[in-house]
């Protein structure tokens, strides 16, 4: 089995680093500072592409989910993109965590405010920490697949229910309210919209690129044990006889 | 058979082993009150702070006991291989479901009756509202025993199931704690009002659990593990 990567991958993994460096270029220096918030705004041009991410890498992972618990379209890969992307999904949920904490320090003036949208994400964060310990529970797709694809369905479908239940906890006691809890910023301009734009397209493609890469991974992995077990016993034989 | 005799036997059969084990009664009770008592040294007494968290405490307390509850409710199917007599006994998988987590809240109820006396003695609590805080009760322990047994029996035969079930329950299960607490708020504060959408949230929580575990219940007994 080849090891290396398709020229598929190659080629978006080129256009994914390509077009990052052209975002750090706009985010950077081409995107004016903010009115209010001065260049601690720029870090918008990573926080919420990184949050996107996340939200596609999970929405990937339950599609994938469905479809290996659908019979007649179960496949192995369906429960390793689940896995891969759910990877990739917590990666970035910690990341837009942490930026979101650095951006919330000079704009709230706290490292963590107890928004709805911050409590969700760490939530979510958690749930997904879950899913991938239930994982390696598993060798192989067969053992763990179903009871895999299950638990990422119910954290899906949590996900809304905790937003929900945070955002009217925090409807009943908005006098608590101190900062502005929006990190609200006033698009100016031609550059802050398209930069913002540009950052989601780019981290899409990184997904892109990070997922097939990780998948590749999987697959080689997949009952790796055995198949050198196999191949260790074969040359053992070759030997005796 | 229909599925609720169904899982009034399984119900029945887990409540009996609970019967003539006392696990529940000798093991997860103790615990629930020593968390409660282990909160008092956190939080001191003496500043008054206890009365006003008390909802808080009760239902982490109860959160943390019912883990308990859950990895027990499926290390007795652990022994003599009772995983397989279930498989073999022709029960429909929704009604084990069923069976097993009716088992739980029944046990959970128990202890939150327990726990709810500890709770008016010594965080020095008066008690208002008390059909809401019984409304909120039912409802939220359906919600958290359904939850629980799904991810039981997702962690069920798993060498690494202890540590496992903690992670995976208590994420999933924020919004019972944070309804439940909002709604005893409200009961003891004198304003049920603000406290009944919070039962109908636990409610709506607890409806998606059932039928959650009733779908998938079935499939994942069937793994192999």
């Amino acid at each position: 089995m080849s090891t290396r990567v398709g020229v598929g991958t190659k080629i978006l993994g080129a256009a994914a680093f390509v077009s990052l460096g052209a975002l750090a270029v706009f985010a950077l220096v081409v995107a004016p500072p903010d009115e209010r918030q001065g260049d601690a705004q720029r870090l918008m041009y990573v926080h919420v592409p990184a949050a996107w991410l996340a939200y596609l890498a999970f929405f990937v992972t339950a599609v994938a989910s469905v479809l290996w618990l659908v019979p007649r379209t179960r496949s192995t890969t369906w429960d390793l993109l689940a896995g891969a992307s759910a990877e990739i999904g917590v990666v970035f949920t910690g990341l837009t965590l942490v930026l979101g904490s650095l951006w919330g320090r000079p704009t709230w003036g706290t490292w963590w405010e107890w928004d709805a949208r911050v409590t969700t994400t760490a939530v979510l964060f958690f749930l997904y920490l879950g899913y991938l310990a239930l994982r390696r529970t598993g060798a192989t797709a067969q053992e763990r697949g179903t009871r895999c694809a299950i638990a990422a369905l119910i954290a899906f479908v949590d996900v809304p229910i905790v937003h929900f239940s945070v955002t009217w906890w925090e409807t009943l006691h908005q006098e608590a309210t101190v900062f502005n809890r929006d990190l609200d910023v006033q698009f100016e301009g031609f550059w802050m919209p398209f930069t913002l734009i540009f950052a989601v397209f780019a981290f899409t493609l990184l997904y892109a690129f990070l997922v097939m890469v990780r998948l590749r991974l999987a697959e080689l992995d997949e009952g790796r044990e055995e198949r050198q077990l196999e191949e260790a016993i074969a040359e053992r034989v070759a030997v005796t006889v | 058979m229909n599925m609720f005799r169904e899982a009034l036997l399984v119900a029945g059969k887990d409540l009996r082993i609970e019967a003539r084990s006392r696990v529940a009664l000798q093991q997860i009770v103790p615990f629930g009150g020593i968390v409660l008592i282990v909160f008092a040294f956190a939080l001191d007494p003496d500043r008054g702070l206890l009365p006003r968290v008390a909802p808080g405490l009760f239902w982490t307390a109860v959160l943390l006991a019912s883990l308990l509850s859950i990895t027990r409710s499926f290390s007795i199917e652990e022994a003599n291989g009772a995983r397989d007599g279930l498989r073999l006994s022709g029960l429909d998988g929704g009604a084990i479901f069923l069976g097993k987590a009716a088992a739980v809240a029944l046990q959970l109820l128990l202890l939150e009756v327990v726990l709810g006396f500890g709770v008016v003695v010594l965080y020095d609590v008066s008690v208002r509202g008390v059909v809401l805080i019984a409304c909120t009760t039912v409802v939220a322990t359906v919600a958290l025993a359904a939850t629980g047994t799904v991810y039981g029996v997702l962690a069920a035969g798993l060498r690494a199931r202890e540590t496992l079930v903690p992670l995976l329950v208590l994420p999933a299960v924020t919004p019972v704690v944070l309804g439940g607490t909002r709604a005893f708020e409200a009961a003891l504060a004198g304003a049920p009002s603000d406290g009944w959408p919070w039962v109908q949230l636990l409610a709506a929580f607890a409806v998606l659990a059932v039928v959650a575990g009733v779908l998938a219940f079935g499939p994942l007994l069937e793994e192999d593990s």
